[in-house]
């Protein structure tokens, strides 16, 4: 099954009675903008029991469309990384 | 400087006007709740930032670099992560150093 962000809003939103489902739609928006403007912005991002968001720095290289052989540059960028976190690794594996 | 859950309470609290004690909460159970759908086997899609999907790995020999011993490596189920398009398409432009303040 695909879970998607609104899935998780209305998780939380069974457990938090307290806050209105709009609410808890503006923070997990608020948190998810803020991972990932920290992540380009070069910052790592380390949740305990989570997991570790790096960035992975590749160089400039030239590649072949595997389908037509033809030469392209690729430029020099950076990738998003998740270091799943012993707990997560653990319990994704004891149901399997 | 690393992002913990610390900044991200800080976030919370200035941003939302959540209360410390609240924030913390909030934060906790928003990333157990992706575990918890993890566990259960459920693929994860937050878009505008990435999917987490899990994948089946086959048991596959393997070896101990410690002591060079041959093992077996269980079957086991990973969780990767795949960043989004947004995400990606910001992260092209980054070339190391444009974007960050001068350190």
């Amino acid at each position: 099954m695909i879970i998607n962000k609104s899935d998780i809003i209305s998780n939380l939103s069974s457990e938090l009675k307290a806050y209105t489902s709009s609410d808890i739609d503006y923070s997990v928006k608020k948190l998810l903008t803020f991972i990932s403007k920290s992540l380009y912005s070069g910052e790592r991002v380390e949740i305990r029991g989570f997991g570790t968001f790096s960035l992975h720095h590749h160089n400039s290289r030239t590649a072949r469309n595997p389908k037509t052989g033809e030469l392209l540059a690729l430029e020099k960028r950076a990738s998003v990384h998740f270091k799943p976190s012993k707990e997560l690794k653990q319990r994704v594996n004891n149901k399997i | 400087m690393t992002i913990t859950k610390n900044t991200l309470v800080e976030l919370l609290y200035n941003e939302v006007g959540l209360n410390k004690r609240e924030a913390r909460e909030f934060i906790e159970m928003f990333f157990e709740s992706i575990k918890k759908n993890l566990e259960n086997g459920n693929d994860i899609k937050l878009s505008g930032f990435g999917n987490f999907i899990l994948r089946n790995k086959n048991a596959r020999p393997g070896r101990n670099p410690k002591t060079g011993e041959d093992v077996t490596i269980s079957e086991r189920r990973v969780v990767t992560f795949k960043s989004g398009l947004k995400l990606k398409t910001k992260l092209e432009a980054y070339d190391g150093n444009t974007n960050k303040e001068s350190s």
